[in-house]
Formats: structure tokens, C-alpha cells, sequence
């Protein structure tokens, strides 16, 4: 999902970064809000950072004969909302196109916008929708990081349809093509990553009860069935 | 091994799986390249110029190296917290009702 540095057309690349900013600038706000509110977030709020710090860092093969990496938004935008990982997922795009070419500076503003703004929000809309519809926690975790991943490459390939359409197809001929790089390939690290996800909440909902039931992910277990629990 | 111990190993099978099976499967017919990459060539290719180059771009066996660094931050932060949090837990056994079998 990272357009290489110096691939977007400059309006496209200052449109984005405008249109990334904001989400951005929020993001950071909550973050320092969270910290500042809830001291004892921090350690989970470290984790959700760390979970897409690792996973984007790994390149894994897929079906179609190419290789992509995760993202590792979506426990973070399940734990501590969307705008949280606008700011932890920026700092990973920028660690990566400062230290390893991977992604760029003029590009930043369109990859945050795929990276930690649409797939954080997808993921998030997506956990949400399946608890409402009467999902378990973990069939959720799963739908959203899986999603969250899925609709940031699908995001990056809308972005380049729109900056680059198709001589004779348009901007739909486009948009198939590159989606047809990245969108099939990414499908199998998609459920890989929302597989990972659920493991991370199985360890969580264990160790961590007491953060998970004020972050509202878990009920609260009720004091009369609490002897019996289990 | 419980039952929980038993249903994460499954899942980290599965997931080990994925991604070793795209592998057996291809039989060495693939090289694998990165998605990323392959549009860059693609548009490259119809004639495209990027207009701005990385500031900083790391030898190949460096930019593994930084890959791995990155890496190495995010799963050893990871570890740090998940070990602190079970330790939390384990250390106070009582005052956690319910917890332990879910």
C-alpha cells in the first residue's frame, strides 16, 4: 500500500496530505488526551502502536506469486477508537519512508490516508456493525483487522486510479488493474492478520480484563454469576 | 495443555500455514515480489518520472537490516506489555474473579 516517494502527481500528493492532516492532527490530540486521562492506557495503547509497528514490517507471500505486508491497525481502532492509530500509523509510515525508502514524503499524506485513516475506520465500522448484529467479540476482532488491512490496499488502489486512468478504460479501468496488484494478493494476509488479532485479544481478554471493561470492549462481568464464571 | 492453550496454537498453526502453503503450492515458479514495487515498475514502464526522490535510500542487505529493526521495536514492545500484563494477573490471582478460563 505505500506509493513509492515521487509517484503521485503533485496536486494528488498535496490534496491528500490535506485531506490527511486533519485525521492526523485529532489523532494526536487523542492520544495525548487517552495518556493524560487514562495513565494505565499506556501500556495498551504501546501495544496497539507495537502490533502495527511489527506487522507492517513484514513482507509475506501470497497466492498470486507476489509478496505484501499486513497493517496491524485494527486492534488499536477496536481498542481505543479510529483517531488513535491516525497518529501511531502515521509514525510508522514516516519511520518508513524517512529510514527506508519504503513510501515517501511528497506520498505521506495519501498512504496515511489509506493506512491510518480509511483502514482504522473500516476496521472500527466493522467491529462495531458485528457487535450490533449480536457477534462475539472475537468474530469481531477478526472482521475488523481483517477489513482494516483489506480496505487499506483498497484505498491505495483508488488512489492511483485516480491520479493515473486508464488511456482508453477511465478511471474504473484503472481501479480493476490495480486492484488486480494489490487487493487478491492481499486477501490471504487479510484473514493471516485477523487471525493474529484474535490471538492478541485471547491473550488480552485474559490479562488484561480490567482495561478491556473500561475501554468498553468487554462487559463488565455481572457480581452475582461472578463465583461461578466460567 | 488447556483447552486455551490448545485453541491459540491452532491459530498460530493456521496462520503459519497461510503463508507457508502459497509456497509449497507455487512450486518455485514465483519470485515473490512485492505489490508495492510492482506498480512503481508498472507505471515507470507507461512512461511515468517520479518527480522526488527518497532522501535517504538504504543499501539492499541495510534496508533488511532497518526491515528487522522495525520489526524487532514492534515485537519486543509487544512482548514487553503482554508479559507485564500476565505477570500483573498471575501475581494476584484472588483479586481477578473470573479470569483464567474464558
Amino acid at each position: 500500500m505505500h506509493i513509492a516517494e515521487g509517484f503521485l502527481p503533485a496536486g494528488h500528493a498535496a490534496g491528500w496530505t490535506i485531506a490527511a492532516a486533519p485525521f492526523v492532527v485529532h489523532g494526536a490530540r487523542a492520544v495525548v488526551k487517552e495518556v493524560r486521562e487514562n495513565p494505565e492506557s499506556t501500556l495498551l495503547l504501546g501495544a496497539a502502536g507495537a502490533f502495527t509497528f511489527v506487522l507492517s514490517a513484514i513482507k509475506l507471500p501470497s497466492v498470486t506469486g507476489s509478496s505484501s505486508h499486513p497493517t496491524g491497525t485494527g486492534p488499536g481502532a477496536v481498542l481505543f477508537r479510529p483517531p488513535v492509530m491516525a497518529l501511531l500509523g502515521t509514525v510508522v509510515l514516516l519511520f518508513q519512508a524517512l529510514l527506508l525508502a519504503h513510501g515517501g514524503l511528497t506520498t505521506l499524506g495519501a498512504n496515511a490516508f489509506a493506512f491510518a485513516v480509511v483502514g482504522p475506520w473500516a476496521g472500527y465500522g466493522a467491529y462495531r456493525l458485528a457487535r450490533v448484529v449480536g457477534a462475539g467479540l472475537l468474530p469481531a476482532v477478526f472482521a475488523a483487522v481483517a477489513l482494516a488491512d483489506l480496505a487499506t490496499y483498497v484505498t491505495t488502489s483508488v488512489q492511483l486510479a485516480l491520479a493515473f486512468p486508464d488511456a482508453e478504460s477511465g478511471l474504473a479501468g484503472a481501479l480493476l488493474k490495480f486492484l488486480g496488484v494489490f487487493a487478491v494478493t492481499q486477501i490471504p494476509l487479510a484473514i493471516g492478520e485477523g487471525l493474529l488479532g484474535v490471538l492478541l485479544f485471547r491473550v488480552l481478554t485474559v490479562n488484561a480484563r480490567p482495561e478491556l471493561e473500561r475501554l468498553g470492549v468487554l462487559e463488565p462481568v455481572p457480581l452475582a454469576t461472578t463465583g461461578g464464571a466460567a | 495443555m488447556t483447552r486455551r492453550g490448545l485453541v491459540n496454537a491452532l491459530l498460530v498453526l493456521a496462520v503459519v500455514a497461510l503463508f507457508v502453503l502459497p509456497l509449497l503450492l507455487d512450486g518455485g515458479t514465483s519470485d515473490f515480489g512485492g505489490t508495492d514495487a510492482a506498480v512503481t515498475a508498472e507505471l515507470e514502464a507507461d512512461g511515468y518520472t517520479p518527480w522526488f526522490d527518497s532522501l535517504f535510500s538504504p543499501a539492499g542487505e541495510i534496508e533488511s537490516g532497518l526491515f528487522a529493526l522495525q520489526a524487532a521495536l514492534g515485537g519486543g514492545v509487544l512482548g514487553y506489555v503482554l508479559g507485564r500484563l500476565r505477570g500483573r494477573r498471575t501475581a494476584a490471582p484472588a483479586t481477578a474473579p473470573g479470569v483464567g478460563e474464558q
